[in-house]
């Protein structure tokens, strides 16, 4: 029988309040290499500028201590969880909140979320946490923060497509759903896919498609081919950074599959914008 | 690259004559801020013939909620946030003198309306350089809904507030002419 790893709750709780911090004061180097490209191939003048301006933003925001945006987001935090692995002195979930309600106080970062959606009250410490939790084998924890903006958010949709619909209904769905967010989701965005599985199963295959770095294909050579003729098409649309006109309106189109009901083709768009706070941390090595 | 205007609050109608849909405007003087909470607020009050917290006449409103201020700085991070939310109540404001919003992405077909009616303009803000942002606010003051944190109605100071003009008073929108001009490209 193995040895259990243990990990303690107070280890958690100060490795999330790190990361709530990191990903809202230093923009990744993926998205500051995207931007920089995007600026050099957009042909239009304002939008030009629009890049010039975030990537000044990056700068200042780093240097400051400053969010690269007001909107510091819902966190939401994927856990790889080790089978090995052995919790100590607290609850994993319990912990994963008190990090992000003490990252969200020491950061002075904003708190976005209300206890209920409908009577809408603060909670006044950016908790709860959305957490999704996976189980694989190991002793050890791969937590992947995620500090997700509302505005984009907003934009995203899903339809549970008929098979007969096919790749072609689901490119269109993609792109209409791009086109009518319009400057919204605050452009130039990002746009994740989920296809297949359940209603809610591509909804967050959706969402874990915008976790892979920016600049990476995906492994399945058809998936890859998908991705870029997706971008291709959203780029079509002529939106652009802010919705003022351009040539560049997303900096990737990432797809993630799963096999699926033989009567249904969900389809999911999850839109992130290019704040893009994700990082990933490695606890129990 | 075009040339920058400079224009200081109040507004007033003969500067909005001058402003044309794509220039870039560096604003200095008195912003309030407000957004959704806030807008149904005053709204509300409006309605019942009640006086605002502040005169709207010739002001100008921004839509943001700051994120907190660090101690020694006068507001945190505060870029736009997405202006169509507050349609339904800007035309009102419009009508009680209101001479500018600044937000992000497009407004309603009932707002350019408005705006050509009363000779308001709408700015658009960077969305997401709300650190670049914020170091153009040298001075922000809560004066009223202080209850609402975030959302609470704001009087910012300040001094070179970069924007474009993305309606202007002739009924103009940069977002429709920029979209169709990069279509299909």
């Amino acid at each position: 029988m193995g040895t259990r790893t243990k990990i303690s709750a107070e280890e958690i709780v100060e490795k999330i309040s790190h990361l709530c911090m990191d990903v809202n004061f230093q923009v990744s180097d993926d998205v500051l290499d995207a931007l920089k490209n995007s600026r050099e191939a957009e042909a239009s003048s304002v939008a030009k500028e629009v890049f010039a301006d975030l990537l000044e933003n990056a700068k200042i925001a780093r240097e400051c201590q400053m969010p690269i945006c007001q909107d510091t987001g819902v966190a939401v935090v994927f856990v790889e969880l080790g089978e090995d692995v052995e919790i100590t002195g607290g609850r994993l979930y319990d912990a994963i909140h008190n990090g992000v309600r003490r990252g969200y106080k020491e950061g002075y970062l904003r708190k976005s979320m209300v206890a209920n959606p409908l009577k809408r009250v603060n909670t006044g410490d950016n908790t709860p946490a959305i957490i999704h939790t996976e189980l694989i084998p190991g002793n050890y924890i791969r937590i992947t923060f995620m500090a997700k903006g509302g505005g984009c958010e907003n934009m995203s949709r899903i339809a549970m497509l008929t098979p007969a619909d096919g790749r072609e209904g689901v490119i269109n769905f993609v792109v209409e759903t791009v086109r009518i967010a319009k400057a919204n989701p605050c452009p130039p965005i990002i746009v994740g896919v989920g296809i297949g599985g359940t209603f809610d199963y591509a909804a967050l295959l959706a969402k874990k498609s915008l976790l892979r770095p920016l600049g990476i294909g995906h492994r399945d050579p058809d998936t890859d081919c998908l991705e870029k003729e997706m971008l291709e098409r959203v780029n079509n649309l002529g939106v652009g950074a802010q919705g003022l006109g351009g040539s560049v309106t997303a900096l990737g189109v990432h797809v993630e599959w799963s096999p699926c009901h033989i009567a249904s083709l969900p389809v999911a768009v999850n839109i992130e914008c290019h704040a893009h706070r994700v990082k990933t941390v490695v606890l129990g090595i | 690259m075009s040339n920058i205007i400079h224009i200081k609050t109040p507004l007033m109608d003969d500067t909005t004559a001058n402003l044309r849909i794509g220039n870039r405007v560096l604003i200095s003087g008195i912003i309030y801020t407000a957004r959704d909470a806030a807008h149904q607020r005053l709204v509300e009050l409006a309605g019942q013939g009640k006086k605002l917290p502040f005169d709207v006449r010739n002001q100008i409103i921004y839509y943001v909620g700051p994120s907190p201020a660090r101690p020694g700085r006068p507001i945190g991070s505060c870029g736009p946030t997405t202006s169509y939310r507050m349609d339904v109540y800007t035309p009102q404001l419009l009508a009680m003198g209101l001479k500018a919003t600044i937000g992000k992405g497009n407004r309603s077909d009932r707002v350019i309306e408005a705006m050509k009616q009363y000779k308001a303009v709408y700015f658009v803000a960077t969305g997401g350089a709300a650190a670049l942002l914020a170091k153009r606010v040298k001075g922000a003051d809560v004066i009223a809904y202080q209850d609402l944190g975030t959302e609470a109605i704001m009087r910012l100071e300040v001094e070179d507030f970069p924007v474009v003009v993305a309606n202007d008073i002739y009924g103009n929108d940069l977002f429709r002419e920029g979209m169709v001009k990069y279509q299909n490209r």
